[in-house]
């Protein structure tokens, strides 16, 4: 056993600095959250069980529109943030970077594709 | 200072279970990581949902017809638990964060209420959608 430590060897190398910029953020998307998600639940929960046409009417209004968007963008941001923290405490090494970089293609491609959907659903 | 023996220490265990008693304070916010990382896949199923509507009939029709399925109702209604109970147990991390509610019995009560709520929350849903 050796008990030479890795705060021993990172000592007087400064910190990462992001740590206070991460937990300020999830406070943010957390606050945003309380009132994105009961507005997400009930508008998309509205809008499930309707025919395509009907839904095609239902999100080209701007309140269920905006609703919706601002879910996909703040929720899959805080998503991302939330698996990232779990992937740095359980997942370590290369399989740690190619996780987190999966993560995000994963997280983005989402966004993206359900942006897209609403334009192209809106217009 | 040289790399001497990297990975050769001692390191903590995996503490609940063995050593350390499963209490509502550590399982309730275990639960928060878990249902964070679950709604990825809700996110998953709306975004299919809405890029199906966006695409074609058919397309709209095998999504809309899975979610409208008993099977889509269930997936639906764990999905909106999750969801509540992360959206409660992230706004208890606030409420922590802004120096309330942090005693053993407020975090213990929070704890219970956040079980409690969102069930209440997802069985509403439910209902009323």
């Amino acid at each position: 056993m050796n008990y030479l430590t890795d705060r021993k060897r990172a000592e007087g190398l400064g910190s990462g600095r992001k740590g206070t910029h991460h937990h300020w953020k999830m406070m943010v998307t957390s606050i945003s959250l309380v009132v994105l998600v009961p507005l997400f639940v009930f508008v998309f929960g509205s809008a499930l069980g309707r025919s395509q046409e009907e839904v095609m009417a239902f999100l080209s209004r701007p309140f269920p529109l905006i609703v919706i968007a601002m879910g996909l963008i703040v929720g899959l941001t805080h998503i991302k943030m939330e698996i990232d923290e779990a992937v740095e405490d359980y997942v370590h090494g290369i399989a740690r970077k190619l996780t987190l970089v999966a993560t995000a293609a994963l997280v983005y491609t989402l966004m993206v594709a359900g942006l897209f959907a609403l334009l192209k659903l809106a217009l | 200072m040289a790399d001497v023996n990297r990975g050769n220490r001692p390191l903590s265990p995996f503490m609940i279970g063995p050593y350390y008693r499963p209490q509502i304070t550590s399982i309730s916010s275990i639960m928060v990581r878990l249902t964070g990382i679950a709604s990825l896949g809700s996110a998953f199923l709306v975004v299919w949902w809405l890029l199906a509507a966006a695409t074609s009939e058919s397309a709209f029709g095998l999504i809309d017809g899975l979610l409208r399925s008993w099977f889509g109702d269930l997936i639906l209604l764990l999905a909106s638990w999750a969801i509540w109970y992360h959206m409660l147990g992230r706004l208890r991390h606030v409420i922590w964060d802004f120096g309330y509610g942090l005693s053993l019995e407020t975090s213990e009560k929070m704890g219970w209420g956040m079980f409690i709520a969102a069930t209440g929350l997802a069985l509403f849903t439910a209902i009323v959608l």
